[in-house]
């Protein structure tokens, strides 16, 4: 309130008010300066902090976690527990919880088997290993086998006879016909 | 190269079969209370939190007492249904030194606790949150109810819905030990 009270006498456009001073200018100055020093450090209007924590979607949270009872992805359950878990959710959301503090939070009331990507410690680990070595092996196998089936269809086509020859008479017939168009 | 196609296959195959036995349920409990043993109750120093929220307890600290240890969730039918048997033998069991021990799995705890308030349950409830203590009973499928005596040893199984008769024998024979 004090601080808008000192720029009441600083109107752009009206000319100087009558009760204009230089003490007022500065004393203005001062406290616009204090103001824009007091909004800069504000948490609210911090684009980075408001970037860092976009508002947890219900769909998105609904395709990274399970129906417990039914084992199935809830974006595709009906049952009444994946009511009772977008219930929970939608809670959790209300509260202002980011995506990832809702599935810590689910995770803490119906354990693990609540998300739906196994967790990458033990066994559940080859989920994301096997495929890695699959797709591995494969491209080994390719880089092995690919240089021979190339030598392969190189000697093929290094033995294989050239087009047939014509016989004498197709030749002289061919000949006889590209001497019309002569 | 044949061989190594081989060796990986069988290495996949491998991986396979020992995913589907390690992830099945275990029933070592099962096979020795059938040939008439009374193993030890597995994970009793897990600790796991009170469902009311006022701290934790491990299954070890009601060694002395008969416990009927029972897993159930609010969203499961047969639990609703057990629930008056389970009430009446804590009632039974409190005037003579036993507890019926329940443990939620695979629910979140408002669900339960309207389950406790709406049923009348009076005995502890604890939370398995991780579900390491279910898996070390072989419990997949709820309810399940495991009878251990004041040693700590399981002396009787339902997996499924008890009824009275099951649970009035099985608490009598933990007491008889």
């Amino acid at each position: 309130m004090r601080i808008f009270g000192a720029c009441r006498s600083l109107r752009v456009g009206l000319g100087p008010s009558p009760v204009s001073r230089p003490t007022n200018h500065l004393a203005c100055l001062a406290a616009m300066l204090m103001l824009v020093a007091a909004l800069g450090a504000s948490p609210l209007l911090d684009s980075s902090a408001i970037a860092a924590t976009p508002r947890t979607s219900m769909p998105a949270i609904e395709r990274q976690v399970m129906c417990v009872t039914c084992k199935i992805p809830l974006n595709v359950a009906e049952s009444p527990q994946s009511q009772r878990e977008r219930a929970y959710i939608r809670g959790l959301i209300a509260e202002g919880k980011t995506e990832a503090q809702v599935k810590s939070e689910l995770v803490a009331q119906y354990g693990t088997s609540v998300l739906a990507l196994p967790s990458a410690k033990g066994f559940d680990l080859a989920a994301y290993l096997v495929p890695v070595a699959v797709v591995l092996a494969l491209i080994g196998l390719l880089a092995l086998l690919l240089p021979s089936w190339r030598r392969h269809a190189r000697d093929q086509a290094a033995t294989s006879p050239d087009s047939p020859k014509l016989s004498a008479g197709d030749a002289a017939r061919l000949d006889a016909d590209l001497e019309r168009f002569d | 190269m044949p061989l190594l196609i081989g060796v990986a296959g069988a290495a996949l195959v491998g991986l396979l079969v020992y995913g589907v036995l390690s992830q099945s349920p275990k029933r070592t409990l099962d096979e020795a209370i059938k040939q008439g043993h009374h193993p030890t109750a597995p994970a009793s120093t897990i600790p796991m939190p009170l469902l009311s929220g006022n701290g934790a307890r491990t299954l070890a600290s009601y060694r002395g007492k008969v416990v009927v240890l029972n897993f159930w969730a609010s969203w499961c039918t047969p639990c609703q249904e057990e629930s008056p048997i389970l009430e009446r033998a804590q009632h039974t069991l409190a005037r003579r030194g036993g507890t019926v021990l329940g443990v939620t799995f695979r629910d979140s705890s408002p669900d339960s606790l309207t389950f406790v308030k709406h049923y009348g349950v009076s005995y502890p409830n604890l939370r398995d949150t991780t579900g390491e203590f279910a898996q070390a009973y072989g419990t997949t499928q709820i309810p399940e109810t495991f009878v251990i005596d004041s040693s700590g040893n399981v002396v009787a199984i339902s997996r499924g819905e008890i009824d009275e008769a099951f649970l009035n024998h099985a608490i009598a024979l933990a007491e008889s030990v």
